[in-house]
Order: structure tokens, then sequence, then C-alpha cells
């Protein structure tokens, strides 16, 4: 039997990769949510743990969290039911991460001839850039993403106590109420788009910022006044779904099942050591998905307005200098932001052993070493030695992609950081009320305006 | 009686509740890019950097001295008399180069007892106890490291004050008489120590 091998590694390696971006961006975020609220509140946040002496601004305590929830005591109490309390934080954390398995983050890497011939292939060879490629993969996210209630319901159920149960009850309603509103605002998009295929939907908003999803899918808007239209379809349907990405990650204004003021903590409150860190990792893996999958579908995904795939790979070497000698001058700004920490109040109280004092000269080495890496880029893409190889190009449009994909996600966890920070708790009745009394009513009409809209838009593009 | 409660009629836009959730991420957004870039908190790293303490404040107590070094107490027991909580300890002795006045050969004050009233400084008719030395870090492990004595009341060395416990170990012959050096830093649970 013939093994497709390279097949089979490409996709091992895509598997990595997306769980890779999912698995990063998890301690920033946990670092994110204690600075940013730390600063919301006029507090300082994290900032005493340290290595050598370099406290990076709090990313320690991330670091030092995860050993102190690898080394702590794992206590499984007594009156649990094993089976299924096992399984709840495992159902929970694997739900999170299949999800980001049909989000594209770049279009196809082409891997040119002369590459492929290493393991003996014929003829360039076209990696889409997404792991599963369903022809149905925004029904794959709202089924699997629906799923992920099932590990706080687990949880709440086995735990066999009155707060777990009324946490995991609380989820489950939750998320019948909002995955209707969820569900009509991405049958808007379908409209809008034609299509269930996130890769395409993602190639579709390339080019111009206006293609993109909340501005109504427009190829040409001109001048038409009727392109409002579709900025209110698109702007409605991004807010019912982005709202219900909230209620489905249990963020703040929806974290009923956790509300601590009344159900202590809610469904996790048996767990503890690891098998707590899933939940907590969990939780922060559903809000890159539903970050990333907002991006993909409303705001371009992985493309860089103005500049589509086709672009970058035409103009590689204007865009690697730009981007090198624009991070020189940032660089060297961030360098000397360092340095003139030194003289804060704070280093003049330490004592002059005192090993934080290596601080500010790290930082500098950090930035300069920086500005010279962005020097090198840009010296590269001035030499124009990349944009004329086969594979150059691509790997540079991989990697902007990616990273333009990476930044929303990154300002999409921040919103709801944000969010939270600022916005109470809604009481159950109210969340109820506002699930099926306000946001239910708002997205069948969405969905209606989305019909007129497609056939207002051929004639807004016919003209 | 009862009372009504007020209710804010709310408006059309409040009922929108958009654009409230607007104005009240502007206000976070503000605190937090302010903070961010001002970096002016009002948070003290207390550890590191610490508070100037006012001038009145009170704090540990400290025996002042005359000019050739001696302390410029003559136990006449003032404090130990009105002090509220009785946690003064003076043993007075007689000079032999210095009939008219009485010294203290010892004066400890008991730090778990005392309640910093501030009432001996009052009493006092030689200004020489005060209670100025802005220290108000005052712990220990074990309750006699808890007694501040006369060297250590005495010695104001420059500001920088260990705490007892250090100062009793590291200054010989400074310890109050019966200091135990090897006393456990923790004391056993069982009481055995006839607490």
């Amino acid at each position: 039997m013939d093994i497709p091998w390279v097949e089979l590694i490409v996709a091992l390696l895509k598997c990595v990769f997306s769980l890779a971006f999912v698995m990063q961006v998890v301690p920033i975020l946990i670092w994110a949510e204690r600075k940013v609220s730390a600063y919301i509140q006029d507090r300082t946040g994290p900032n005493r743990a340290h290595i050598g002496g370099i406290r990076a601004a709090g990313l320690v305590h991330t670091l030092v969290d995860v050993v102190k929830l690898i080394v702590k005591e794992d206590i499984i109490p007594s009156h649990v039911e094993k089976r299924y309390w096992f399984a709840a934080p495992v159902v929970a954390m694997s739900v999170a991460l299949t999800t980001f398995t049909v989000v594209p983050w770049g279009d196809a890497l082409t891997l040119p001839a002369s590459v492929t011939a290493l393991w003996g292939g014929e003829g360039p060879l076209s990696v889409p850039l997404q792991v599963a490629q369903i022809n149905g993969g925004m029904l794959f996210i709202l089924a699997i993403g629906s799923l992920g209630v099932y590990g706080v319901m687990l949880a709440g159920w086995a735990s066999n106590n009155k707060f777990s149960l009324l946490g995991g009850l609380r989820a489950s309603a939750q998320m019948v109420s909002y995955e209707l509103a969820m569900g009509l605002a991405v049958v808007t998009m379908f409209m809008l788009y034609g299509t269930a295929r996130l890769d395409e939907i993602a190639a579709q908003q390339a080019g111009p910022i206006w293609n993109w999803g909340v501005f109504g899918v427009l190829d040409n808007p001109g001048l038409d006044p009727l392109v409002l239209v579709g900025w209110i379809v698109g702007g409605l349907a991004f807010l019912l779904f982005w709202t219900s990405v909230f209620a489905e990650t249990n963020r703040m204004p929806f974290d009923l099942p956790e509300g601590e003021a009344e159900l202590v903590a809610g469904y996790h409150i048996e767990y503890s050591s690891l098998r707590f860190a899933l939940f907590f990792m969990a939780e922060y893996a559903h809000m890159v998905v539903g970050s990333a999958v907002t991006a993909t579908l409303f705001f371009g995904g992985y493309n860089i307005p103005f500049l589509d795939g086709q672009a970058i790979r035409e103009n590689t070497d204007i865009i690697l200098a730009v981007l090198g000698f624009g991070g020189v001058p940032a660089s060297i700004v961030f360098a000397v932001i360092a340095w003139r920490r030194r003289n804060r109040p704070f280093y003049k109280a330490l004592p002059a052993d005192d090993i934080r004092h290596r601080e500010p000269r790290f930082w500098l080495a950090v930035w300069s070493l920086s500005a010279l890496a962005a020097l090198g880029l840009g010296v590269v893409g001035l030499s124009g030695l990349v944009g004329g190889t086969a594979l150059g190009p691509e790997l540079v449009a991989f990697a902007l992609q990616t990273g333009s994909l990476f930044l929303k996600v990154l300002f999409g966890t921040f919103f709801m950081i944000w969010i939270r920070w600022t916005i109470p708790r809604f009481r159950y009745d109210q969340l109820m009320d506002l699930g099926w009394r306000t946001m239910l009513p708002v997205a069948i009409g969405t969905v209606m305006l989305a019909g007129v809209w497609v056939i207002v838009r051929e004639a807004v593009q016919a003209a | 009686m009862t009372v009504p409660a007020l209710r804010h009629e709310r408006t059309f836009v409040e009922r929108l509740y958009l654009p409230e959730i607007v104005k009240g991420l502007y206000i976070t957004l503000r605190h937090a890019l302010k903070n961010l870039f001002e970096q002016d908190l009002p948070t003290i790293e207390y550890p590191d950097v610490r508070k100037p303490m006012p001038e009145r404040y009170k704090g540990a107590h400290r025996l002042t001295t005359r000019p050739d070094g001696k302390v410029k107490c003559v136990a006449c027991m003032c404090c130990a008399q009105v002090c509220p909580a009785k946690c003064i300890t003076i043993q007075a002795g007689e000079d032999p180069n210095d009939p008219i006045e009485k010294y203290p050969v010892e004066f400890q004050i008991d730090m778990l007892r005392c309640i910093y009233c501030g009432y001996c400084v009052e009493a006092c008719p030689k200004d020489a106890i005060r209670m100025d030395t802005g220290i108000y870090e005052i712990n220990a492990f074990t309750r006699q490291d808890m007694v501040h004595n006369k060297a250590y009341m005495t010695d104001l060395m420059d500001g920088h004050k260990p705490l007892a416990e250090t100062f009793y170990r590291q200054q010989a012959g400074s310890a109050p008489k019966g200091y135990d050096t090897d006393e456990q830093r923790v004391l056993p649970v069982d009481g055995s120590r006839g607490l």
C-alpha cells in the first residue's frame, strides 16, 4: 500500500502549528488579564517574581503559576462521580482546541519544485494553511463550540456539589439562549458570503478594508448611499456574534456559571492542581478561538487590509525593507524608554547590590539587538535577494498573514479583557431577557435585512 | 415607615445599553492608558520603597542620651506608672559618680503589650523617652524578642536598626538578662514553654 507520507507529515505539522498558535497566546492572556485589570483599576499588577533580576513586567508570574499548578496536590474528593469528573476538564480543553482546526491562518503556502524534490515530489506543492478544509467549516465551529458546554455540565454534575450543579445548569441554559442569536448571525454571514467554508470566506475579504465582513462584503462600494445597508447588516451581525461569543466563552458580563459571589467558583469548585489548570486554560483557549473566528468572519481573517496575498508575493522586497527600516526607529525608541527607566524612584530606593538593577541594561540590550535585527531585515529587503527566489515570497506571505491574524486575535482578546473589567455581571433574569427578548428578534431582523442587502448589493455592484 | 427607592427613569439612549457600555469602556481605557504611559501609580512598592513617616508618627520607642552618652532617664518611674498597658519595667540603680540622680540599670518595654498611646513620652520630666524613630516593623518569632531593652532603645544605628532578635544576637552583651539565644524561632504548638 502506498502511504502518502508527505501529506501525513504536512498535516501533522499543521496540527502542531495550530496547537502552538492557541497555546502560546494563553500565557500571554493570563498575564494581560492581570496587567490590564491592574492598570484599569490604578494598581501596579504583578511585578515581583523575577528570573535573575528580570521581572518582564510580571510575565514571570505566569511561569511561576504553571509550576505551582503542576506541583500542587491533586485532590480527588471522595464524593465525585469519578469517571465523568475525570473526563470534564479534558472535554473542556480538547473542544476548545478542536475548534481552531478550521480557522485558516494564511492562504496556500506553495512549496516550489526545488523543495519538493527533496523527498522526490513532482512539481510544486500547494499547502493550504488550515488544518481541516471542511465544506461546512462554520457549521463545524457551531457544532464543536457548543460542545464546550459539555465540559462545564459534566464538571457541574459529576462534582456532586450544589454550587457546581448550579454553575453547570446556568452554563447550559445560557448556551441554549445565546446559541440561537449566534447561529442567526452566522446565517447572515453565510448569505453575504455565499459559502460556509472558512478559507473561502477569508479569501473573499482580501484586498481593501471595505471587503471585510463588517462592511457587508462588497467589492466596489463607490458612493452609493445604499452601502449603508451593508454596513448595518454587517455591524449588527458582528454585534450579535461578538456578544454571543462572550456568552459562549463564559466571559465577564455573562460569567454566571462561575459567579463567585453566589456560587463560590461554580462548576470547577472541586478541581485542583492541573485539572483546574485545564479548565482555566480552556477558558482562555476559548477566548482565542472565539476571537479568531470573529476575525475570520468579520475582520478579514488573515488578510492585511489593502495588501492581498498576491501583492505580498510581488512586493516582498519592498515590504521587507519597509518593515526593517520602520523597525529600527521603533526599537530605538523602546531602547531609550527602557534605559530611562533606570531613573525611576523604584530603582533609586533599591540597595546597590539588588539584582533587579540589571533590568534597564537587559532591556537596553534586547531592544538594541532588535534594532540590529530590523536593520538586517531592511538590508535584506534592499538587496532584493528574497523576492527573486521561489520560496522566499511564500514564507514572507505566510509570516505576514499569520502575524496579521495573530494581531487581530490579540486585539479581540484584549477587548474581552477590557469588557470584563468594565461591565458588571448580568443578573440571571437579565441575561435570559437579553438573550430571548432582545438579541433573538434583532437577529431575525438582521437575517431579513441581509436578504434585502444581498439583492441590493448586486444592483450596487452592477452600477 | 417605608421609604420608596429612588429610581432613575432611564432614557431611550440608556435603554439601548450599547452607548453606556462605550462610555464605560472609554473610562476604563483612559485609566489603563494613563497608567501605562505615565507609570505614576499611587502604589508604594513597600519592601523596596518606603513611605517617609510623618514627624509625629508614634513608632518604636527610643531612649535619649546626654552629651556624655549616658541615658537621660533618671528612673523616676513616671512612665511606668502612667502606662495603661503596664508594659514598662525599670530597674533603678545608683551611680557612685553621681550622688544626686538615679539611673536605669535596665529599662524594658514589652512591645507585645504596648498600645502606642504615648503617655510615657508625655509623662517623662526629662525628655528621656521618645517615640520619634518612625520604626513600625516591630515583629519577632519569639516573645523574648518582642521585649525592647535599654541597649536596643538607646542605639539608633543611623536609621538602619535591625529587628530586636537580630540586634540581641549580634551585639554581644546587649540582650536582656535571661535571654535564651537557643530558643527556636517558632514556638512549639503544645505550649510547653508555660505560656
